[in-house]
């Protein structure tokens, strides 16, 4: 399906991720983060712009790499994107939910 | 003579053993089996020992009953795998020289992963049920506990057997209710995951059943520790969940020799190519079973699945022929559900668990995604085929390495 946000038309799945990450700019991040209740500090940045570029590359994410990538902390991370913090800097990054789960 | 060696003789190990002699034999041929263990183990018995509904000679025989009498089995310790010199070398200083390699050393509990999880209530309140020793002290446990906080527990994914904790969850609330004593029993499951299971359509029936036992769900929860003073769980958002018995499935890690070799991820499971099982690394090293970081479950079924299709792959890698793309991913699990039901969910890489017949399509006699007596029975023989056909590498009538799409009912 498609949704406008920041003025743009975006493609995304029924969860709200979006399907297509070419689409993907910063004002489309600040308008998904606004939906999920965080404004970005340039530290919210350093970890989205790490987790795009592990998705470009293809790397698998989850929590505990995140942890270990020396970016960021598991708890600063839970700072930063509180409650399901894989799942909302996905989702503002604008890449797929990670499937870490089988 | 070429050689192909096989490391570990657990579930897929044995299999890979028994289905290879048929077709590479002396003399050309010889296969050796290394592992240093004595017993092999029915590992989906250690969640029954819990409830006293198996009993421990139930569940271990020996390594050597399964192992054919003309594949070497190696009782000993492996140190690592140089891939470069294609040897693997154990602690005793034997070396063993392979031209194709099967990696079959299976996934382990890592409790140490989590502060405090090994701490001072380590089999006191805090259990695991993925070893035969943390299975049977959970026995002892609850043989004259009185009840309180029950919290059934996943760390992190994967996990050998997602079901299993699910199934632990249900079978306590069975067990309690027989021992009437329910109502002393609060029982909450604690998972990372967003809901009950990793699949939506399994997911909405497995939450409705929780629902119905009044179990309790916390979702998305990451933990951090164990608080072995307050007996808490503690997640890196800062919620707390309070616990008088903790049964909790610790992180999975691939076998320490994976990492010693350098050939694992940062879970030490095994790069390999998911529809070939062919290790990404070197062309002469398969993976099969819990030790790869292929996208599907890690259960004895998936394993068995997986057999028939490296038999076949390895052969024709030995002729020079081309692999075949042909594992799918498939699963087929029973979920006990408590009161001698069970459900049964069949499904692979690109097809969810749905409702359907299974192994005939329209017949039956299982019933898919519904809990039925019938599948429970079906649970309860499932012992008798992994001891009899599974390990020996035999086809189970009517079930097919791929999975079949008839029967089921997918949406259009």
């Amino acid at each position: 399906m498609e949704r406008t946000i920041a003025g743009k038309t975006i493609a995304v799945n029924d969860e709200g991720y979006m399907t297509d990450f070419k689409q993907w700019d910063k004002s489309i991040g600040e308008a998904l983060a606004a939906e999920n209740e965080i404004s970005l500090t340039p530290r919210h940045w350093e970890v989205l712009e790490y987790i795009q570029k592990e998705y470009v590359n293809e790397v698998p994410l989850s929590i505990r790499k995140i942890g270990k990538s020396g970016v960021v902390d598991i708890k600063e991370f839970y700072v930063l994107f509180p409650k399901a913090p894989l799942k909302t800097a996905t989702k503002i990054a604008g890449i797929p939910k990670p499937a870490s789960c089988i | 003579m070429k050689h192909l060696v096989i490391l570990g003789a657990g579930t897929a190990g044995t299999m890979m053993a028994n289905h290879l002699k048929k077709h590479l034999k002396r003399p050309e041929w010889r296969i050796s089996i290394i592992d240093e263990r004595t017993e092999h183990h029915y590992q989906p018995g250690y969640l029954f020992l819990p409830f006293d509904i198996y009993d421990p000679e139930d569940i271990v025989k020996t390594i050597e009953e399964f192992i054919p009498k003309n594949v070497n089995l190696i009782q000993a310790k492996i140190d690592k795998i140089v891939p470069a010199e294609n040897k693997v070398v154990m602690t005793n200083g034997t070396v063993a020289i392979y031209d194709v390699l099967i990696i079959a050393t299976g996934a382990r509990t890592a409790p140490e992963e989590i502060e405090g999880m090994k701490g001072e209530e380590w089999m006191k309140s805090v259990f695991d049920f993925y070893t035969f020793k943390g299975s049977l002290a959970l026995r002892d446990k609850l043989k004259n506990w009185e009840g309180g906080k029950l919290v059934v527990h996943i760390t992190e994914m994967p996990i050998k057997c997602p079901v299993a904790p699910l199934e632990f969850a249900f079978l306590a609330d069975s067990f309690f209710k027989d021992k009437k004593m329910r109502d002393k029993v609060e029982i909450t499951y604690v998972t990372p995951l967003s809901g009950a299971f990793t699949k939506p359509k399994a997911t909405e029936a497995l939450e409705h059943l929780l629902e119905e036992k009044h179990i309790k769900i916390e979702s998305d929860f990451a933990i951090m520790e164990v608080d072995n003073e307050t007996k808490e769980i503690v997640d890196y958002g800062g919620r707390r969940v309070p616990f008088d018995i903790l049964v909790t499935v610790p992180t999975n890690k691939g076998d320490e020799v994976i990492e010693r070799s350098g050939l694992g991820d940062d879970l030490n499971f095994v790069p390999t190519h998911k529809a070939t099982l062919q290790s990404k690394a070197h062309e002469n090293i398969f993976v099969i079973g819990d030790a790869s970081n292929i996208p599907a479950s890690k259960a004895g079924s998936v394993a068995h699945f997986e057999a028939e299709i490296l038999t076949e792959n390895i052969l024709r890698y030995v002729k020079g022929e081309p692999l075949k793309e042909e594992f799918d991913g498939h699963a087929n699990c029973f979920i006990e559900t408590g009161g001698g039901k069970a459900l049964l969910i069949d499904f692979n890489y690109t097809h969810e668990p749905v409702e359907g017949t299974f192994p005939f399509p329209g017949v039956g006699p299982l019933r898919l995604m519904k809990e039925s007596r019938m599948n429970h029975l079906g649970k309860l023989a499932f012992k008798w085929i992994y001891w009899h056909m599974l390990l020996k590498g035999t086809h189970i009538p009517f079930v097919s390495a791929t999975m079949s799409e008839s029967g089921k009912k997918y949406d259009k």
